[in-house]
C-alpha cells in the first residue's frame, strides 16, 4: 500500500469528509469515513456492491444526512440540507441508475436540473455550447425514451456541467457503456480534470481506476479500508484491498469434450410486444452439449427479448426457431420446454425469477411443478422443501429459517438459490441472464463455477451477460447482440476485447470493414 | 323531418354542452393528479360531496356563489383525506380511492336526506346583449352559466400551467419519475398534495354544477357514474388537456342522444340506450389500449405508485 502522504497535494482540499458515519436502524452503511477530494484530482471511491460507496455519495450530495461526523467545504463546516444546496455551492452528480425523465425531453430533463430563474431559451443555448466545447453531442428536442444509454448519461452530464460545478461526482458510470464509449468519457473527464475541477469517480472496475484515477479510497463493509495511489499499486492489490482476501478463481472445464447441439436457434425472427423493445433479427446460434455460449451486448439491444423467444415465454412463429435436444419446441409453453430437459433464469431475481412474497419451496414450485412437484395435481410439499435444502448446501444459502419468503433474501444467496433451484436437477439446456448481476464477488464465483460444472456434466448452457469480463472467463464461445441481431460465436481463447467492445457498439462484424471503423 | 329543424339541433347542442361541463371538469382535475403520479380513483365520491354540499349551501344562504364554495370545499376535504392517506401514510392508491368513493357515497345520503325534495333557483345564464341574439349560435357560444365558460377557462389554464410553466414542469417530471425528482431536490410529497387537493376542487365544482345548474334538486346517487367516466376521459386523453376536452363533448354527446334517441322513439329497448355512456367508456378504453403501441405510452410512468423518501 502506498503512503497516502505521497499522493496528497498541497492544496486545500476542497470537499472534506471527517468522520462521516451512517446508520440504518442497527446496520452500519458507513463507519467514520474520511476522505479528502483536491481540485484538478480524479479520486476514485473503490469498493464492492454494498461496500457504502453509494451511502456516501448520497451523503456527499446532501440526500441523505449523516448520523455523525462532518463534511467541510473549502475548509468550513457544512450540513448539506439537499441537492439544491449542494448544487449551489459546486456540487454536480451523474448518477448510476439515471435521474432521468422518460416523456420529457433533453432540454426539459436538463432544465428540472438547474435553478428555477434560469430561462427555457438560455438552457437550450447551454446545452448546445457544453456538447460542442466537450463533444457530447445532444438534440435537445427528442424525448429521453429515444435516446441510447450513453446519450442519456450524455444529458446526467451535460447537465451536471451547465452549473459548473467545483466537484462533479459520477456514481458508476461505465457499467452501461461499451468500451468505446467509455473512453469518449474519459477524454471527456480528463479535460475536465485539466479544466480544475475535482472529480470523485466511484467505481469497482480496477482497470479504469488505474488508467484514470489519481487517487483511490478503497471502502469495504463500510469501513475504509486505504487511500492510496492506483497507478502505483496492481490490479491484484487493489482487488485484494477491495475483497479483503484472494477471490477464489474460477476453473474452467476441460471444454475438449464438446457433444452435439442440444440448444439451436434457427433464423428466429420476432416483433416485440412493447413500443420500446427490440426487433429480433435472424437470429440463428448453435450451443452444443458441455460448452457455454457467452452472449455479450449493452443493456437493451434484444437480450430481454432473445430470452423471452428461448425460455417460451413468447412463442415463435415457427416451430424450427428453438430446437431443444433435436424437437422443435418454438411453438412449446415454458413448461413443455422444461419437459425436454430445459431450465430458464432470468435477469431479474425478484419479480421475474421469484414472487417475492413467496417462500423459497413455493418459488422452487413455480418452476418446477412440470417435472415431478405434484402428485395428481396436489403439491407434493417434501419435494418442494427439498429443493431448498438441497440448494442452501450446494451452494451456502445463507438465510434466517429454513424456508423464508424470496424477498427477505439477500441479493447475492437470492440469486445462487434461483440457479441452484434449476442446476439441482440434471439438465440438458440451461438458459441464463446476467447470472452475476448485483452479485457479491464470492457468490459470483460460486454462481460462474456451478455454470462451468453443468456445462462439464454435458448440459448446453447459454449466458446473456453485459460482463465482458465474467463471459471471457467462463464462456467457450461468445457472440455479441446489437440491435436484435446476433454476430456469429467467436472462440473466447483467441477473442480480442476490442473486437468485441467494437460489435457491442455495432461496428460490422467483417474484420476489414472493422478497420475500416477504426480508422474513420 | 324534426332532426332537421334548426331549433330542435340548437336544443341538442345546448343540452351536450350541459352534460358534457360536470365531465370535464371532474376530469380536469384528475389529469392534473394523474400527471403528478398519483390515481385517486375517489372522483366519483367527492363530486357527490360536492354536490350535496353545494346544494346545503345554496339552500340555507339562498347565494349560488355560497353553494359552489361549499361543493369546493366539500372535494377539497375529501381529497384532503385522500391525501392524508395515500401520501402521508403510504397506503396503497387504489383501496384508498375506491374506499373514498364509497364513503363520499354514504356519507352523501346522510347529509342530503334532509334536503331531498326542495328545490332551489338554477345557476343564472349568463346572457350578452347582441351577442346572445345571435341566431343559432347566439345561445350556444353566450348564452351559457359560468360554469361552462369556467371548464373552459381551466382546462386552458391548465395547459399553460402543465406545458408552459416551471412549477407544471416539476409536476409533470414528479410523476414521470419521483425518485428522481426526488433526487434532484424537488418536494414530491408536497407538490403531489397540491395537485390532489386541487384534483379534489374540480371534482367538488363538478358536482356543485350538478345539483345547482345540471337540476336543481338533489337526490341520493345522482352523480350516477360520472365519476367513473372521469377517470376514463383522463386515459381517453392521453393525459393532454386538449384531448379532454373533445373526449368530455363526445361522452357528453353519447348521454344526450340516447335521450333524443328514446325521445324520438327507436325501437330500442331504454335500458340498453341508458347504458349507452358506460359502454362507449368500455369500447373506448379497450380501443386505446389496442392502439397505444403505435404512439407509445402517455400514461406517467409513476402513477399509482406510492412515494416514501429515505432518509
Amino acid at each position: 500500500m502506498a503512503d497516502p502522504v505521497a499522493t496528497r497535494v498541497t492544496s486545500q482540499p476542497l470537499l472534506q469528509a471527517i468522520g462521516i458515519t451512517k446508520l440504518y436502524g442497527t446496520f452500519v452503511a458507513n463507519d467514520h469515513i474520511d476522505l479528502d477530494l483536491h481540485p484538478a484530482q480524479i479520486h476514485a471511491l473503490l469498493g464492492e456492491n454494498g461496500a457504502g460507496k453509494s451511502t456516501f455519495v448520497k451523503m456527499a450530495y446532501g440526500l441523505i444526512q449523516p448520523n455523525d461526523g462532518e463534511l467541510r467545504w473549502l475548509g468550513r463546516k457544512t450540513v448539506l440540507a439537499g441537492p439544491a444546496q449542494a448544487r449551489a455551492l459546486g456540487i454536480g452528480m451523474v448518477f448510476q441508475h439515471f435521474s432521468l425523465f422518460e416523456n420529457l425531453t433533453v432540454a426539459e430533463n436538463v432544465a428540472l436540473g438547474l435553478p428555477p430563474s434560469e430561462p427555457f431559451a438560455k438552457i437550450s443555448a447551454g446545452i448546445a455550447e457544453i456538447s460542442r466545447r466537450y463533444g457530447l453531442p445532444l438534440e435537445p428536442r427528442r424525448e429521453v425514451w429515444r435516446l441510447s444509454v450513453g446519450e442519456r448519461q450524455r444529458i446526467e452530464i451535460v447537465r451536471a456541467l451547465l452549473q459548473n460545478p467545483k466537484l462533479l461526482i459520477l456514481d458508476e458510470p461505465t457499467s452501461v457503456l461499451t468500451p468505446q464509449e467509455a473512453d469518449q468519457l474519459f477524454v471527456v473527464l480528463e479535460s475536465l480534470k485539466a479544466e480544475g475541477r475535482a472529480i470523485l469517480y466511484i467505481s469497482h472496475k480496477l482497470d479504469e481506476v488505474k488508467r484514470l484515477c489519481d487517487t483511490a479510497t478503497i471502502l469495504r463493509g463500510g469501513k475504509k479500508v486505504a487511500t492510496c495511489d492506483p497507478r502505483r499499486e496492481t490490479a491484484g492489490s487493489l482487488a485484494r484491498m477491495m475483497v479483503g482476501g484472494e477471490i477464489g478463481e474460477v476453473k474452467s472445464a476441460a471444454g475438449e469434450r464438446v457433444g452435439k447441439p442440444r440448444l439451436v436457434v434457427q433464423d428466429l425472427s420476432m416483433v416485440p410486444d412493447d413500443p420500446h423493445g427490440i426487433r429480433l433479427d435472424h437470429v440463428s446460434v448453435e450451443v452444443r452439449g458441455g460448452e457455454i455460449l457467452g452472449i455479450a451486448g449493452v443493456a437493451g439491444n434484444g437480450q430481454d427479448e432473445l430470452f423471452a423467444a428461448l425460455s417460451g415465454e413468447r412463442l415463435s412463429a415457427s416451430d424450427g426457431s428453438v430446437v431443444i435436444d433435436g424437437e422443435a419446441a418454438g411453438r412449446f409453453s415454458i413448461s413443455q420446454r422444461r419437459r425436454l430437459g430445459a431450465a430458464f433464469v432470468p435477469e431479474e431475481r425478484l419479480g421475474h425469477a421469484t414472487a417475492p412474497r413467496m417462500t423459497l419451496s413455493e418459488n422452487a414450485l413455480l418452476t418446477r411443478h412440470a417435472v415431478g412437484m405434484t402428485h395428481d395435481g396436489f403439491i407434493n410439499r417434501a419435494a418442494t422443501i427439498k429443493v431448498v435444502d438441497e440448494a442452501t448446501k450446494a451452494f451456502d444459502i445463507r438465510k434466517a429459517k429454513r424456508d423464508p419468503e424470496a424477498a427477505s433474501l439477500s441479493g447475492g444467496n437470492l440469486q445462487k438459490f434461483v440457479v441452484g433451484r434449476e442446476i439441482l436437477r440434471e439438465l440438458g439446456v440451461l438458459v441464463v441472464s446476467q447470472p452475476t448481476w448485483g452479485v457479491d464477488a464470492g457468490a459470483a464465483a460460486v454462481i460462474r463455477q456451478a455454470l462451468i460444472d453443468l456445462a462439464a456434466r454435458g448440459a448446453a448452457v447459454l449466458v446473456i451477460s453485459q460482463d465482458l469480463d465474467e463471459l471471457l472467463e467462463i464462456a467457450d464461445r461468445i457472440a455479441v447482440i446489437f440491435t436484435g441481431r446476433l454476430s456469429s460465436p467467436i472462440e473466447s481463447k483467441t477473442a480480442d476485447r476490442e473486437h468485441l467492445g467494437l460489435l457491442m457498439g455495432g461496428s460490422s462484424a467483417q474484420p476489414r470493414e472493422m478497420s475500416h471503423a477504426v480508422g474513420a | 323531418m324534426q332532426w332537421l329543424d334548426l331549433t330542435y339541433l340548437q336544443a341538442i347542442i345546448l343540452s351536450v354542452i350541459v352534460a358534457s361541463t360536470p365531465l370535464l371538469l371532474a376530469a380536469s382535475g384528475e389529469l392534473v393528479v394523474e400527471r403528478a403520479g398519483v390515481l385517486n380513483l375517489g372522483v366519483e365520491g367527492m363530486m357527490i360531496m360536492g354536490a350535496v354540499c353545494a346544494f346545503a349551501g345554496a339552500e340555507l344562504t339562498g347565494s349560488t356563489l355560497v353553494g359552489t364554495a361549499a361543493g369546493i370545499l366539500a372535494g377539497v376535504a375529501m381529497a384532503a383525506i385522500f391525501a392524508l392517506l395515500t401520501l402521508g401514510l403510504a397506503v396503497n392508491q387504489v383501496a384508498t380511492g375506491l374506499a373514498l368513493t364509497i364513503f363520499g357515497l354514504g356519507l352523501s345520503g346522510l347529509i342530503g336526506a334532509g334536503f331531498v325534495g326542495q328545490r332551489i333557483t338554477p345557476a343564472p345564464q349568463l346572457d350578452l346583449p347582441v351577442l346572445t341574439d345571435l341566431p343559432f349560435i347566439g345561445k350556444i357560444l353566450f348564452g351559457q352559466d359560468a360554469f361552462v365558460y369556467g371548464s373552459i377557462v381551466l382546462v386552458i389554464g391548465i395547459w399553460w400551467f402543465l406545458y408552459r410553466t416551471r412549477p407544471g414542469l416539476v409536476l409533470r417530471a414528479i410523476g414521470d419519475n419521483h425518485g428522481s425528482a426526488h433526487a434532484l431536490g424537488y418536494p414530491v410529497l408536497s407538490l403531489r398534495t397540491g395537485a390532489v387537493l386541487f384534483g379534489g376542487a374540480c371534482a367538488g365544482l363538478a358536482g356543485a354544477y350538478l345539483s345547482l345548474a345540471y337540476t336543481p334538486f338533489f337526490i341520493a346517487g345522482m352523480t350516477a357514474g360520472r365519476g367513473w367516466i372521469a377517470l376514463a376521459l383522463v386515459v381517453f386523453a392521453s393525459w393532454r388537456p386538449a384531448r379532454l376536452v373533445i373526449g368530455a363533448y363526445l361522452f357528453g354527446g353519447v348521454t344526450i342522444l340516447q335521450l333524443h334517441a328514446q325521445g324520438a322513439g327507436l325501437d330500442i329497448p331504454p335500458q340498453l340506450m341508458t347504458a349507452l355512456p358506460y359502454l362507449a367508456t368500455i369500447v373506448v378504453l379497450v380501443a386505446i389500449s389496442r392502439t397505444r403501441g403505435v404512439a407509445g405510452s402517455a400514461a406517467p410512468a409513476s402513477l399509482g405508485l406510492a412515494f416514501v423518501p429515505d432518509r
